[in-house]
């Protein structure tokens, strides 16, 4: 194609036609309490982490049930397993089992092609 | 006519049933367990979305419920009910028997004991208190100064206290707090025109008439910030103010506040006369606890068992005025059912 010396922005919106749901299937059947979220926010609020650093756990839950996975790996591992969201979550999603899950799959999932990078 | 009925419970709901059923005729006995009638009406100062006094509503049903032959049985509690041939033949603790063709429960609810949500302090810290007890603090203080004699500044308001809270036992909905945080808010402002109010909410359930108007007025006209996010824990600091923690969903981030008072919006269980009720008659309940209708789109009153009633908040949450409407559509379940009977 000639160059014709612009460049072109990636979209900023979730597109659903290219919804990776891998993850979020594996997490909703290994952990299925993680379907109930209604983003409250609780978990944020007593997180452990989010007081130190830049980590939103119900911020990253909503991205996976939106198929926005990228950089999730960086953003997970901020997570210091206290289980404290666990704890006020009033939907009684265990929030720290689906945090295990979601850096066990990121290992078998990093294999798998066509994902984008997490 | 020679039909009679026993009316279970002295709130709105059961002296409206009363008032309908004794208009159309019929024997009607009212059975309170307190030493008198008007229920959990008696203690709240005004209602949403009017501004209405709660007195002058329980005045008019106990102005007429007097003119009528009602036979009122204060400090009494049902020990048995027997149902034999249909008719229904009741002891009470004041060694009353007591015969009717048919039963109409109006046990109402129970105020969630906000005890239970220990992580919001209540009964721990002076400066957090319920919903109920600001209508008390309405009702009898001239100036308002929280719990520890100081105005406040700054309010805060926790919606979904026992309600929606699986950590709880309750997933439903008590339909009437965000109408009433956002009424008591609108009160505390115009008492304290510079107070600063925050609602924290994980949805607002503005479905009644007017109910949506006053969100808008509380906003408009009063200043209230709602914030969407969920209080995850209080902590008391050295000068006895409260420091709450939520999520500020909407932009993302962690929060800390600090307020002078905590108002927990405290939700609606089912009564505890509804639950010794739906023992004895071994009535249908449904997973929240609150009795269960015979069908919920066309015999909202009826029971599982025939020729018990029931009405108002002992079936689900109630605004005062639906809980009202309630009460009339069962004294007219009433009347068909000796209507069809001959």
């Amino acid at each position: 194609m000639k160059d014709f010396g612009f460049t072109s922005i990636e979209s900023r919106a979730i597109d659903y036609s290219q919804f990776d749901d891998r993850l979020l299937a594996h997490l909703v059947k290994e952990e299925p309490s993680f379907g109930l979220c209604l983003s409250c926010g609780g978990c944020t609020a007593t997180c452990s982490a989010a007081n130190l650093v830049d980590f939103n756990i119900r911020r990253l839950g909503l991205l996976i049930r939106r198929g926005e996975i990228e950089n999730l790996s960086r953003e997970i591992d901020k997570c210091m397993l206290c289980g404290k969201c666990s704890l006020v979550c009033p939907r009684g999603i265990n929030l720290r089992h689906v945090v295990m899950l979601i850096k066990k799959s990121i290992v078998t999932l990093k294999e798998e092609p066509q994902l984008k990078e997490l | 006519m020679d039909k009679s009925v026993i009316v279970i419970g002295g709130g709105i709901a059961g002296i409206e049933v009363s008032n309908q059923l004794s208009d159309l005729g019929y024997k009607v006995v009212l059975i309170e367990k307190s030493d008198k009638i008007g229920g959990k009406l008696l203690e709240w100062d005004r209602l949403f979305p009017t501004f209405r006094k709660a007195d002058e509503v329980v005045q008019r049903l106990t102005r007429k419920i007097k003119q009528l032959p009602v036979t009122i049985e204060t400090l009494s509690e049902i020990t048995s009910v027997v149902k034999e041939n249909g008719l229904f033949s009741v002891v009470t603790n004041q060694n009353k028997n007591l015969n009717a063709d048919a039963l109409v429960v109006t046990t109402g609810f129970e105020l969630f004991n906000a005890r239970r949500k220990e992580e919001y302090g209540y009964g721990i810290y002076d400066n957090v208190i319920t919903s109920a007890d600001l209508e008390t603090k309405f009702k009898t203080e001239k100036q308002l100064t929280n719990p520890l004699g100081k105005v406040p500044k700054r309010i805060a308001f926790v919606h979904c206290v026992g309600s929606r809270d699986e950590k709880v036992g309750n997933h439903y909905c008590s339909k009437v707090c965000c109408a009433t945080g956002v009424k008591q808010a609108i009160e505390l402002q115009e008492q304290l025109p510079n107070v600063e109010i925050y609602c924290f909410y994980m949805d607002l359930r503005m479905y009644g008439e007017g109910f949506e108007e006053l969100y808008r007025k509380a906003q408009e006209k009063h200043n209230v910030q709602f914030i969407r996010g969920r209080v995850s824990e209080v902590s008391e600091t050295i000068d006895h103010s409260i420091q709450l923690k939520a999520e500020d969903t909407l932009s993302g981030r962690p929060l800390k506040m600090s307020v002078d008072l905590l108002v927990l919006l405290a939700g609606i269980e089912p009564g505890k006369g509804s639950v010794s009720v739906k023992n004895m008659l071994n009535l249908g309940k449904m997973e929240s606890g609150f009795l269960e209708p015979a069908d919920v789109h066309f015999a909202r009153n009826i029971s599982s068992v025939k020729g018990v009633f029931m009405a108002g908040t002992c079936i689900c949450p109630m605004s005062v005025n639906d809980t009202l409407e309630n009460a009339r559509s069962a004294a007219f379940e009433v009347h068909h059912f000796f209507q069809n009977q001959g």
